[in-house]
């Protein structure tokens, strides 16, 4: 099965000669559909790094990085924004909401850059927002709700319209062990639906949701559990 | 010993067979803390011995004087078939039990943790590899957690009906919980591990004045 998410020996440098940061070394990395995989290491050891090198928020220095089978170097940057917008949801840390939007025009917002109409975005929204359990929300703005429910907003966002691949940075940051165990049951279930999913955490109770957990330190894989081949995965022997 | 205890509390429900003793055991721990059906009927023996359960007459005491065969495998001195008898708390027991409930669990005595042993020991010996002690330890434990974890969102444990199941489930967030510190535990013994080499490397190169670009 091909990988929705494929980083080939990234890198990524910041600056040049004696500042120069070393945020990710040579780092081979895949997620495939149905997969959850949890990223856990120290801070400053290159997590956010590998997400926004995923979302195609930022470029590698060496190597390259493909979303179903496209390598996002060889698309312009209007190609790689409708990537982004397409394929790939992006939950932040800090939610990233608008605060001028209610939860329904923040959620359709991304179909509507796209060119869908109004309507439509806004009942693809609806959706979204019923999923993650908050649709009675859909008129609210983000200063009317909970931590709680803008993280869902945000992750009705990034789910809105099929996307294959979800990046969550830190989504349960800082969330009571309650909600933050129905983040994951979204996200894991959007991923058993068959969506690929790479989520930073630094708390191993919530990386266990994931099928595969990967450290990183230094910005180098340094240890990997439960990586199942992705033959196993074909042949659905993976589910354990 | 805590065994001992949560089989008087179980029988507070009513007289039980050994065997259904086991079963309301783990119905409510999974099979986290197996037991062993010789174990059962030892602790009640005992219990019987110090009063605080008796048996329940029963027309199944005609069959006692049988050999035990096929349960709890071949050796095991339950002497007459205690199989077929039924036991109850008596009062001593019931107070037993309150005093259980009433009593925290003491601290005082860590239970002996060979991961800690394991550790301790390990950073004092030359030419042990302790970053890689510690990184197998953390993705074992994490495989743990995530078996634990996938116990926790699909079977009885993910949508408890009765009583028994959420026991079960608060067994399992428990070892959760115990994991997650001890994955917690060995990041922090990394990170101070780092810290150490670095500062010994400092003193070091201090000493012996190091050379410009020494590292890497
Ligand atoms: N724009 C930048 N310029 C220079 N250095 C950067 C830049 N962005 C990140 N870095 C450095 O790259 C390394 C990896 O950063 P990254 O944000 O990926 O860490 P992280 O694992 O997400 O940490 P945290 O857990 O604190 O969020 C760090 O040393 C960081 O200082
Ligand atoms: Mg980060």
């Amino acid at each position: 099965m091909n990988a929705v998410l494929h980083l080939a020996a990234v890198s990524r440098v910041h600056g040049a000669g004696a500042t120069e940061v070393h945020a990710l070394r040579s780092v081979t990395f895949r997620a495939h559909p149905g997969e959850l995989v949890a990223v856990m290491g120290p801070s400053g050891s290159g997590k956010s790094t590998l997400l926004t090198l995923a979302g195609g928020l930022d470029a590698p220095t060496a190597g390259s990085v493909w979303i179903e089978g496209t390598d996002l170097a060889s698309l312009d940057n209007a190609g790689r924004a409708r990537m982004r917008r397409t394929s790939v949801g992006y939950v932040f840390q800090d939610f990233n909401l608008i605060p001028a939007l209610t939860a329904a025009e923040n959620v359709a917002l991304p179909r509507e850059l796209d060119g869908e109409k109004g309507k439509i975005a806004r009942r693809l929204a609806l959706t979204a927002l019923e999923e993650v359990g908050i649709v009675d929300l859909a008129d609210r703005f983000p200063d009317e709700m909970s931590g709680g429910q803008q993280q869902r907003v945000a992750i009705a966002r990034a789910i809105v319209g099929e996307r294959r691949l979800i990046l969550a940075d830190e989504p349960t940051g800082a969330l009571d062990t309650d909600t933050g165990e129905e983040i994951l049951r979204l996200l894991r279930a959007r991923c058993d639906a068959g969506a690929a999913g790479v989520m930073v955490t630094h708390e191993a109770r919530h990386a266990a949701w994931a099928d595969r957990v990967v450290f990183l330190r230094d910005g180098v894989v340094v240890d990997e559990t439960g990586a199942d081949e992705p033959e196993a995965l074909l042949a659905g022997e993976a589910g354990r | 010993m805590s065994i001992r205890q949560a089989m008087l509390a179980i029988l507070e429900q009513g007289p039980m067979y050994g065997y259904q003793l086991r079963a309301e055991f783990e119905q409510r721990t999974g099979e986290t803390w197996p037991l062993n059906i010789g174990q059962v009927y030892t602790t009640l023996t005992r219990l019987e011995r110090d009063g605080l359960v008796e048996v329940v007459e029963s027309e199944a005491e005609a069959t006692t004087g049988r050999k035990v065969a096929g349960h709890g495998g071949v050796g095991e001195p339950l002497g007459p078939d205690r199989t077929h008898v039924s036991y109850r708390a008596t009062e001593a027991g019931r107070s037993e039990v309150s005093e259980w409930f009433a009593t925290p669990v003491p601290r005082s005595q860590p239970a002996r943790d060979e991961l800690a042993i394991k550790l301790a020991i390990a950073v004092t010996l030359p030419g042990v590899d302790v970053g890689t002690i510690i990184q197998r330890q953390r993705s074992a434990t994490m495989t743990a957690l995530q078996d634990y974890t996938r116990l926790k969102r699909s079977g009885r444990a993910a949508t408890p009906t009765v009583p028994e199941d959420l026991a079960w489930s608060l067994v399992l967030d428990s070892l959760v919980f115990d994991a997650e510190a001890e994955v917690r535990w060995l990041d922090h013994c990394e990170s101070r591990l780092r810290r150490a080499a670095a500062e010994q490397k400092a003193a070091h190169d201090d000493t012996h004045g190091s050379p410009d670009g020494g590292v890497r």
